[in-house]
């Protein structure tokens, strides 16, 4: 199949790179780029759990073609940790225990990271509205909810680097 | 209990914080999709749109003609090698690929080997089968009937579909308590085919180096050991030898028993990969995975209650079909075809009790994991507590007196029950009270009262589960004939750090963290210094892996054994040490130190470093120790749920209110990690309860294929589960722990179809089918003549 150009920006690195138009985005980030942290759990967008940033809004990637990239910007879960900081929704999910066998996770921080950037002090209620497009089938949601208004917290404080030290 | 070790040392008791979570929360984790080898080949499947049918004819040529495509892997060609069939873990055989017929619906028929995922995939579309369909036998009941088509065709001198009998306890006792039983109840109850969805699908890399012969299998497996065995066992014949075969279970993404048999994509990519010396992945697609493999439960119980008026519960009696679609693929321990379904007398004293099971044969995929349960444990847990209530309710008593009434005793442990099994330790009245302390019991009554007088639809639920896990003792337990042993091999380095590996294998469920806190507990190294690894059958011990909480139970006694034997050599080295007689020795966290004068102490540190460096002449050097843990008994967590719905009468929705659930596994070692395990087994019980079913028209089709139908609980769904414990400590478990990962999974269902059942019962209902969809109860309320 005929290969087209696209030149995406990832992480803040950019790509110049020709690829198949059909190719997915998710098999994009995960196989071209080798950027593992975005995983694939369904093929008809339910699960979330290959939800990235893209020019700010929460995406499944399983539902995008790479080539709808083009021109633009992606962050996924390998983008949240800033100078060696971890973002404060990783140390929430950390202290909280919000995660299990850790593959919805990326997707979790991710539309967490959109959403509290639009709202960083939400009810439970409105969280997990939030999160109902991300399936989870370890944690039974409870610490998911509690990671979020832990960060929520922190982010309200500012305190983005305190919170994140305790990880190694 | 107060932990005895210091938060630095972080050992049982202890909420230490996970230590496989950096790698997960930075998206560094390393599950087998992450899995990327040089010169890597793709397998794709091509699944049979019919559920019964005879091949014709198999066209490859023109999936062949694309560019990329290498090879079309089917039946017959795996027939060379007799490879086309593989036994099941029950002594059953499954097709790899099919020779002649297909037996059920995206059942796998051809295998495309291709460069890309998407050359695959087209590969797929373009392979063309000429296929026969034959009559389809979906329903368990119809396939026993003398005129069903036998579906077995390939089992000679097979004329029927019937898989086997099977009954266990006294029938003329529990006949004879009937016949004089003052009450007696009645129910069918259908526990419908349920998919495990763990997010993560099933796949695999495998890698045969032609060079040196060895083949590794990356592979999403519960059971690492066990399956490298069966490949040496089902390949020999091809040069397979169990040396050269190392299986690695890489982070796996949830496996809740769908991650347990092999499956026959495993085995096409291996051959593929022995074929062509090249690394071939395999991956499932979601809709793969939901209509072809994992699947559990379809029991078809008929059950039955005998007891006195004033509530006293003297006899059970069940009779169960067990739909297992077209190969007996379960996931049971060799000896019990029903799983451990006959721990179905549950909490409750019974003077007598028989059970029986007929196991049958439909065009359906194979069925029979265990969903997040120990064999078949959920469908007696659920049979006995909607019994229970039935009962309950029947005469006229309250379900919480009637279960305090009919519990066995604290006094009565250990506890031989009327169908044999003996239970290790509970304290069944305490759990339930503090369940009603915490809901507030008395006064949801109350309101229930109020609400009925008024016409609203409220509903209280219990269930008091008793668990039967860690399997398990040899005596009785093995699989394809491997004892259910599991193993921790712990090696403490010159430096004081210790490494520590496992049979089992974590799928979610922490082991890198709760082992390291048993070293802790056991040592006395902080729990940071203790790395633990589990997965790579190259370096980790024998075990027969990670399923029916026996991790805790079975490893988790095994690490606590190995750490023993190593403190026992630890105190002859002090004793050299400090010059004293190992007598005279006492251990506190971290030291021994000599009787009366504590400042004449050895670190465990300290202690370590001479073990290489100046060990006692005579003793061999270095810190070791292995353990193969075979338990004397099996563990019997239990636990008490209270859940209170609300059921809107237009639309039939169900709605939980609240939920308590309290808990006993014994000893704890994270109690963090206890509740999440809760808290997802909980959510794991409400989705069969309310939302999860795979059903079948009758062609076979299957109707809930993809997440667009099969409903998994969202965070709107889920309700904040309350959790709390008690703690009866296991009295043979070396740390008194019995084990927790599918407590609430089991437990759950039967609260809350109880309260929905609780809610309508003035209206004459008297028992729902899981799931309870909101049709379901539309439909009653509007048979009962209820408006909206
Ligand atoms: S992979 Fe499931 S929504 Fe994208
Ligand atoms: S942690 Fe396993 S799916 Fe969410």
């Amino acid at each position: 199949m005929a290969k087209v150009p696209i030149n995406v920006k990832v992480n803040g690195v950019e790509h110049n790179v020709d690829i198949e138009p059909r190719l997915l985005l998710v098999h994009f980030l995960r196989e071209n780029l080798r950027l593992t942290g975005t995983h694939i759990g369904c093929d008809t967008s339910h699960c979330g759990a290959c939800t990235v940033v893209m020019d700010g809004r929460a995406i499944k990637s399983c539902t995008a073609f790479a080539v709808q990239a083009d021109g633009r910007s992606i962050m996924t879960v390998e983008g949240l940790e800033q100078d060696g900081k971890l973002h404060p929704l990783q140390d929430g999910f950390f202290q909280e225990h919000g995660l299990q066998c850790g593959y919805c996770t990326p997707g979790m921080l991710m539309t967490g990271y959109v959403f509290l950037g639009t709202n960083n002090n939400p009810t439970e209620d409105e969280i997990r509205h939030a999160i109902s497009g991300n399936l989870c089938r370890c944690t039974g949601y409870v610490n998911i909810v509690k990671a979020y208004q832990y960060a929520a917290q922190k982010m309200r404080e500012g305190g983005a680097e305190d919170g994140a030290k305790n990880i190694a | 209990m107060a932990p005895k070790t210091s938060p630095e040392i972080g050992g049982m008791g202890h909420s230490v914080k996970r230590k496989e979570d950096p790698r997960f929360l930075r998206g560094l984790g390393n599950y087998v999709d992450d899995v990327n080898l040089p010169g890597m080949l793709y397998l794709d499947i091509v699944r049979s749109p019919y559920a019964h049918a005879t091949i014709n004819n198999i066209d490859i040529s023109k999936a062949t003609a694309i560019p990329g495509v290498l090879a079309v892997i089917t039946g017959k060609d795996l027939e060379k090698y007799n490879l086309h069939w593989m036994p099941t873990l029950m002594s059953d055989t499954q097709m790899v690929l099919p020779v002649d017929k297909v037996m059920y619906q995206a059942q796998e028929v051809a295998a495309v080997l291709a460069t890309d995922r998407y050359i695959a995939a087209d590969g797929v579309e373009a392979v063309e089968i000429d296929y026969d369909p034959l009559p389809v036998v979906v329903d368990p009941k119809k396939a026993l009937l003398p005129d069903a088509p036998v579906l077995r065709t390939d089992k000679k001198d097979k004329k029927d579909n019937h898989i086997w009998h099977w009954e266990w306890g006294n029938r003329d006792a529990t006949d004879q308590l009937f016949r004089e039983a003052e009450v007696t109840v009645k129910e069918d109850i259908y526990i419908p085919r349920i998919h495990v969805s763990s997010i993560e699908t099933c796949g695999c890399v495998a890698h045969f180096d032609k060079v040196n012969g060895k083949l590794t299998v990356w592979m999403t497996t519960q059971a690492p050991h066990a399956i490298r065995t069966v490949f040496a066992l089902v390949a020999g014949h091809v040069g397979l030898s169990e040396e050269k075969i190392q299986i690695i279970s890489p982070d796996i993404g949830g496996g809740f028993g769908g991650k347990v048999p092999v499956y026959p994509g495993y085995v096409i990519a291996v051959a593929a990969s022995v074929l062509t010396g090249k690394p071939v992945k395999w991956i499932e697609d979601r809709m793969e995975n939901l209509q072809a493999d994992s699947f559990a439960r379809d029991y078809h119980i008929t059950a039955e209650l005998a007891g006195k008026k004033d509530g006293q519960l003297t006899a059970l009696r069940i009779k169960t079909i067990a739909d297992h679609g077209y190969t007996d693929a379960a996931a049971n321990p060799s000896k019990f075809p029903a799983g451990l379904f006959h721990v179905c007398t549950g909490s409750y004293d019974l003077k007598a009790a028989h059970v029986e099971v007929d196991g049958v044969y439909t065009n359906k995929p194979p069925g029979g994991i265990a969903y997040r349960c120990s064999f078949r444990v959920t469908e007696a847990v659920h049979t006995i507590e909607r019994m229970a209530d039935l009962m309950a309710h029947e005469i006229g008593m309250d379900p919480a007196e009637f279960r305090m009434k009919n519990f066995i005793k604290p006094e009565q442990f250990p506890y031989k029950s009327a169908l044999d099994w003996e239970y290790d330790s509970g304290n069944y009245a305490a759990a339930l009270q503090l369940a009603m302390d915490k809901i507030g019991y008395t006064e949801l009554k109350k309101e229930q009262a109020e609400k009925r007088a008024r016409g609203e639809l409220m509903g209280i639920g219990i269930s008091s589960f008793t668990e039967i896990v860690g399997a398990g003792p040899s005596k009785h337990f093995d699989i394809l004939g491997i004892k259910m042993f599991d193993s921790a091999e712990i090696r403490v380095h010159p430096t004081g750090k210790v490494i520590a590996r496992f049979g089992t294998k974590s799928q979610g469920q922490g082991h890198e963290t709760t082992y390291a806190q048993i070293v802790a507990e056991e040592l006395g190294f902080p729990v940071d210094s203790v790395l633990v690894e589990e997965g790579d059958t190259d370096t980790a011990p024998y075990g027969l892996g990670t399923y029916a909480s026996r991790s805790t139970p079975v490893a988790g006694a095994a690490c606590a054994v190995a750490c023993r034997k190593i403190k026992d050599k630890a105190r002859k080295i002090a004793a050299y040490l400090l010059e004293a007689h190992e007598d005279d020795l006492e251990w506190e966290t971290g030291k021994f130190f000599v009787k009366g004068s504590p400042d004449r102490a050895k670190t465990i540190q300290e202690i370590s470093l001479a073990a290489y460096t100046n060990h006692p002449p005579g003793m061999e050097a270095g810190l070791e120790a292995v353990n193969y843990y075979d338990p004397p008994n099996l563990t019997y967590p239990f636990g008490s749920y209270i859940c209170v719905v609300d059921i809107d009468k237009g639309t039939g929705e169900v709605k939980i209110r609240r939920f308590v659930a309290i808990d006993d596994c014994g000893n704890i070692i994270n109690p963090m990690i206890v509740q999440g395990q809760i808290h997802g087994g909980l959510t794991m019980g409400l989705g069969p309860a309310l939302y999860e079913e795979i059903q079948y028209d009758e062609s076979g089709n299957i109707l809930q294929g993809s997440f667009m139908n099969y409903l998994l609980p969202t965070a709107v769904e889920t309700p904040n589960w309350e959790t709390a414990n008690t703690v009866t400590p296991s009295p043979h478990h070396p740390l008194g722990a019995k084990g927790v990962g599918e407590s609430a999974t089991v437990g759950a269902p039967a609260a809350i179809v109880n309260a929905v059942v609780d809610a309508l019962w003035h209206l004459g209902v008297r028992h729902i089918d899981i799931p309870i969809t909101s049709a379901k109860v539309w439909k009653l309320l509007r048979d009962a003549g209820v408006k909206d």
